[in-house]
């Protein structure tokens, strides 16, 4: 019996089998749907109805946040003196009451929340941002490999405990040390958890059949492992703001927090919770709030992580 | 094989030294007024302070200081506390700490276990139904809520609505329940979801397939095939979960009192007990490490499928 490479090599057309040059037009006659990543996953995401009411849900309680303490004329931080303003019930004139120092409850919880939001919103961004980037290096650049597995193995053993209090101790309590703290060391974990999606991501079939084809590594870049990435960033950032806002209300109880005359939620969550005994509503109102948009946030991640896995896009 | 163990442990050894290390450092950045009581530090002069810290070895060059500390701790002398218990031996302090947190820590892993696995069953059996969406929404609350506002809330209003000590005594079982509870509810929703998911994955698998081709009943399937399959993933947990309960948990034993672990090292650090936070994080930084070599080792034991050629790293 003839090889079968022999019969090829007999019979074959060699015109046929030139390499051709890449054609960007003719590349795109190959897709015969008008499929677009990007559509789908919103179109996926849109489709569900939970998506849209935490889109609203989300979007009310950011935008009031943000214009509540621009218009409103009730200094969060106003202190009174008499004592019949302490520690009130929920009226018409303090919707959430007052606290032990009389101070409006409904103003602080709003300004709280911008505050806590936007020092949630910074922290993902440091930590996805740095992760990301140092992710996608790690992922490609092989030689790096063995030694950000050491740098993760030892960042990830230095109990998380040890590392926040201690440099809470170190660095005065303010914004930046809370930014710093987590951010430093959750960068690394952003970064493993892009490495890995980049690891797998590259040696996948299409990517493979991709670079066999002469596509451009820019394309490939662009059109095959950008868009699953940046799925997977936004996923994570929104998954980090819960993350965030958790551990400011850890770090407040074991005393550690930001600095006590700061409005944010973690503080207020603490507060509430020294007099919970005699009034309860003063750790409720704030906390309800923060779980409001802790849980939104959280699923929220899910939910977009759902809808941008191709698979699901029907 | 061997290597492969050999090369593991260097390399763990590795890390735990430098782990340890970074920590060492850190703590050298700390102001060294730290070191004193508020009292002390008014009433002593400038000199004494210095005589003081000399004493305590904390003015040394930081690398001397590590240096002695490697050394000591090897000749199994782990030094005295300074601040938190004065003057007493650390090896006399811990064994009865761990030892709270350890008893904590193997009961609600009991709890969640049986519990979280239970409710994982049930939510696979029928994927959408009841149990499946309460299950899921458990999770999604546990994983997004500050425990600390779960915990504090637990504590208080369950403890009233049940007649349950809110403080623990040792001495009073019933004060046990709520501090278990309380640290079993993040790892039930853990185990549940996790199982849930390998579960309906694996449903399709062919194997399970050609099982109930073979006319096995589900019951059967369930117990000998998939079952045994989803405990392998948990096994590579458990060595690290066990070695680690010893560790305690900080806002839980802070809440009911337990003299525990959890609370021991935030004070060591609030105290600058600077001896005492370095055998701490020592003790914890081997016990995650050696955790996560012997999950990798069981696995190898019990799986078949894995068998480690000496190249393979």
């Amino acid at each position: 019996m003839e090889k079968v490479q022999e019969v090829l090599a007999r019979n074959y057309d060699k015109a046929l089998f030139r390499r051709r040059a890449f054609h960007p037009e003719r590349s795109e006659m190959l897709s015969d749907t008008n499929y677009s990543y990007w559509q789908s996953t919103i179109r996926t995401f849109w489709k569900a109805k939970t998506s849209r009411v935490l889109i609203v849900v989300i979007a009310v309680l950011v935008l009031y946040s943000f214009v509540y303490p621009l218009v409103s004329r009730v200094d969060p931080n106003q202190v009174s003196l008499d004592t019949e303003q302490w520690n009130m019930k929920a009226s018409p004139g303090h919707w959430f009451g007052t606290d032990a120092l009389g101070r409006d409850i409904w103003s602080r919880t709003w300004t709280g929340t911008r505050n806590s939001l936007v020092i949630a919103l910074v922290i993902a961004l440091v930590e996805v941002g740095v992760g990301s980037f140092v992710g996608a290096i790690w992922g490609y650049v092989k030689k790096v490999d063995t030694v950000m597995l050491e740098v993760y193995n030892i960042v990830t053993n230095i109990p998380s405990t040890v590392y926040l209090v201690l440099l809470s101790y170190i660095m005065k309590p303010s914004v930046f040390t809370i930014v710093f703290a987590l951010a430093s060391r959750g960068w690394i974990s952003e970064a493993k958890f892009m490495r890995n999606k980049i690891l797998t991501l590259r040696e996948s079939e299409y990517n493979i059949a991709s670079k066999s084809l002469g596509t451009p590594l820019m394309r490939v870049v662009s059109r095959n492992i950008l868009p699953h990435l940046i799925s997977l960033i936004i996923m994570e950032a929104a998954l980090t703001i819960p993350y965030s806002i958790g551990s400011e209300v850890f770090l407040g109880f074991i005393g550690l927090g930001l600095p006590q005359d700061m409005v944010t939620l973690g503080n207020m969550v603490n507060q509430g919770r020294a007099n919970f005994m005699l009034y309860p509503s003063q750790m409720i109102f704030p906390s309800l709030v923060l779980c409001v948009i802790t849980v939104s946030f959280y699923l929220l991640g899910t939910r977009f992580a759902d809808a941008s896995d191709p698979r699901n896009h029907v | 094989m061997k290597k492969y163990i050999i090369q593991r442990l260097l390399r763990s050894i590795v890390t735990v030294f430098v782990v340890v290390f970074l920590v060492f450092m850190m703590l050298r950045m700390m102001p060294t007024s730290g070191y004193f009581t508020r009292d002390d530090f008014l009433t002593m002069t400038e000199e004494m302070r210095t005589t003081y810290l000399k004493n305590l070895g904390v003015l040394d060059p930081p690398l001397e200081q590590f240096k002695n500390f490697i050394i000591n701790t090897f000749r199994g002398d782990l030094g005295k506390s300074i601040t938190v218990y004065p003057k007493v031996d650390i090896a006399e302090i811990l064994p009865e700490k761990m030892m709270y947190s350890a008893i904590f820590g193997l009961c609600s892993m009991l709890v969640s276990m049986i519990t979280g696995m239970s409710m994982g069953l049930l939510m696979a059996r029928k994927k959408e139904g009841l149990a499946d969406h309460v299950g899921t929404g458990y999770a999604v609350l546990i994983r997004s809520i500050p425990s600390l506002i779960y915990l504090f809330l637990i504590q208080i209003l369950v403890s009233r609505a049940f007649k349950l000590p809110m403080l623990f005594y040792p001495d009073r079982p019933a004060s046990w329940i709520l501090p278990i509870l309380s640290l079993s509810l993040s790892s039930i929703a853990w185990y549940a979801i996790w199982l849930r998911r390998f579960l309906v994955d694996e449903e399709n698998r062919d194997y399970i397939k050609f099982a109930r081709a073979k006319g096995f009943s589900e019951k059967y399937i369930m117990r000998r095939h998939v079952l045994r399959n989803a405990l392998l993933p948990i096994a590579i947990g458990i060595p690290s979960d066990l070695l680690l309960i010893i560790s305690g948990s900080l806002i839980i034993e802070n809440l009911y009192s337990i003299p525990g672990m959890g609370g021991l090292l935030i004070n060591a650090i609030r105290q600058m007990d600077n001896n005492l936070v370095q055998i701490l994080v020592l003790i914890y930084a081997v016990l995650s490490v050696l955790g996560v070599f012997l999950g990798d080792l069981l696995v190898v034991l019990i799986d078949p499928r894995i068998r480690l050629s000496d190249d393979a790293v």
